[in-house]
């Protein structure tokens, strides 16, 4: 089957040709399935953000090219317009992105941009409004009046509305309170299920991204340091952490308790899973 | 893209010419440009060509990023050596049509061009070497004696320094907000000028917005610190000379006087 997303051997360089210059993606080869989750997880600055902008045409490769469904986006001008539009892209911190006097208009600018019929828009608007869970009633306000969070969902519902084949959410919960980062991640996951989008989703929580993604791809400084299912990733937890990052809470118990000398899998980490484990341990004893 | 902009941007190092005082490489600026119109011959220019290439090969600033900045001003470079070549009176060297090329129009083009790429090269330089924090502080140092006329030195270097701190921020935050616009679809490119005029507006809102949060936050973060103007206020960090200064200084008087002597014998 042909992947949905194939990236082969992307490099991008900033500021060629100044002191600034630094290669911040080196080499990087993956692809993603059809209705696949990928989490992608990496310290500061080692260049997820930097590899999501390729994924939708933003950026240009500088070597390598970006396959979308075995075509590449550079083909010709169309494709690249066209996967600005099969691929979704949420920016870290995206309320700062809106601008229209409603919050209808903000959320309609994608699928307008699109040249859809004025119908088939507002269709799309109240769908993804909906989605993210704005009541019908905040449509009508300024984008401004919202809270943080509130703002944060229009943004999403912005890039939801042009029902993308593909949706990156970069960070999708950075700086929210629990509540608020349970309910944008439930929304992702329902979303995902209802249109069986692919979905890749930047994360700084091992938590966030262990519970949804269906593999996880570890960037460090620019590289791919690992790629495959959570329960394989989380097996390298100390060169996780050589690298700057963190495993999963239950991980992190479950490693110490096999330090201790129990006989657990080091490398659970899932709530159902851990349980099951602890009650085999007490039927045990 | 925007952050490739190098115009007023510093790029930090310890060379020689980094490391020198502020204030003295703010002088030497001013020396310089004062030097560079009083030259006439070729022999003025060389000097001061070599002074310059002296404190480039010191700050071991690349010269293809002081090119770089120069490509903007390259029209008018070229647009005024053209004129300059063809509207001096003079001997004629060749003519066709309306354009009469004479030598002394020659002459005045080659030192056009010379004297603004020597003026840009020379303040591009103060700028890479210098951090805007300790240009502000020399230039509010320079200044102080104006204080005493009333005229707000610190307020001014402070708006100054506020300014360049944020240019940078802004311009990452322009491309942060094209990107994600584009991402939605968002077409610059196309359509009439009407239509590319209103493409604009989805960029200058999110723009202005975030600069009024950012100096809205700055405010108060000023004040919590209880900043309150220039009056009474003490630096954590002083300006201090040093060896090199005095020897940079001797340099740039050496030069100076030099051009003036080879002035005064008419050269
Ligand atoms: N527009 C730019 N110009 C120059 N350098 C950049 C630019 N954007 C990013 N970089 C640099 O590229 C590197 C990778 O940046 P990137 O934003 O992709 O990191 P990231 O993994 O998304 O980090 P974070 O977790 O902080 O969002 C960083 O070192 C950064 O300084
Ligand atoms: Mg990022």
């Amino acid at each position: 089957m042909t992947p949905m997303i194939e990236v082969k051997n992307l490099t991008h360089t900033y500021s060629t040709g100044t002191p600034f210059e630094h290669t911040a993606v080196k080499d990087i080869s993956f692809s993603v399935q059809k209705g696949e989750f990928l989490g992608i997880i990496g310290h500061t600055g080692s260049g997820k953000s930097t590899l999501m902008q390729h994924l939708n045409g933003l950026l240009k490769p500088e070597q390598g090219d970006i396959l979308l469904n075995g075509e590449s986006i550079w083909k010709d001008k169309l494709s690249t317009r066209a996967a600005r539009f099969r691929v979704g892209l949420v920016f870290q911190y995206p309320e700062y992105q809106l601008f229209e006097e409603t919050v209808f208009k903000d959320i309609a600018f994608g699928p307008r941009n699109m040249g859809l019929k004025e119908e088939e828009i507002q269709k799309r608007v109240l769908r993804a409004a909906a989605f993210v869970g704005l009541p019908e009633d905040s449509l009508q306000k300024s984008p401004f009046e919202l809270s943080g969070g509130q703002k944060r969902r229009v943004a999403i519902a912005g890039v939801i509305a042009m029902e993308p084949e593909v949706i990156i959410f970069d960070e999708p919960t950075a700086g929210l309170d629990p509540a608020g980062c349970r309910a944008i991640l439930e929304n992702i996951e329902q979303y995902r299920r209802a249109t069986g989008a692919t979905v890749l989703m930047v994360s700084h929580s091992m938590d966030d991204v262990a519970l949804l993604a269906d593999r996880l791809l570890v960037l460090n400084q620019g590289s791919i340091e690992m790629l495959g299912a959570p329960s394989e990733v989380f097996r390298h937890a100390e060169r996780l952490q050589q690298i700057g990052l963190a495993v999963p809470q239950v991980t992190a118990l479950f490693l110490r308790l096999k330090e201790l000398g129990l006989p657990v899998d080091p490398a659970t980490y899932t709530l159902a899973d851990a349980l099951k484990q602890l009650q085999t341990l007490k039927g045990g004893v | 893209m925007l952050k490739d902009i190098t115009l007023g941007q510093y790029f930090p190092g310890n060379s020689p010419i980094h490391r020198l005082d502020a204030r003295c490489k703010l002088m030497r600026v001013v020396v310089y440009i004062v030097a560079l119109f009083l030259c006439k011959s070729y022999f003025s220019y060389g000097l001061a060509l070599l002074f310059l290439i002296t404190a480039i090969a010191l700050s071991r600033i690349r010269l293809k990023a002081l090119f770089k900045g120069m490509k903007t001003l390259l029209i008018i470079i070229l647009f005024t050596a053209l004129i300059n070549m063809f509207y001096t009176p003079g001997t004629v060297l060749a003519k066709f049509w309306i354009f009469t090329i004479t030598e002394e129009g020659l002459r005045n083009a080659l030192f056009l061009v010379l004297r603004i790429v020597m003026l840009v090269s020379g303040t591009f330089l103060l700028t890479y070497t210098t951090s805007p924090i300790d240009l502000t502080d020399g230039l509010e140092s320079l200044l102080s004696p104006l204080k005493k006329l009333h005229f707000p030195v610190h307020e001014l270097a402070m708006m100054m320094s506020i300014a360049l701190r944020f240019i940078p921020t802004l311009i990452e935050e322009t491309d942060k907000i094209i990107s994600a616009q584009k991402a939605r679809g968002a077409d610059f490119e196309s359509g009439n000028l009407f239509r590319r005029a209103k493409a604009l507006i989805p960029i200058l809102i999110p723009l202005f917005i975030s600069a009024f949060r950012r100096a809205e936050e700055l405010a108060t973060a000023m004040e919590c610190r209880c900043y309150h103007g220039g009056k009474g206020r003490t630096k954590m960090k002083q300006l201090h000379y040093h060896m090199i200064d005095a020897i940079a200084a001797v340099i740039t008087l050496t030069v100076f006087a030099g051009i003036i002597v080879l002035r005064s014998h008419g050269l």
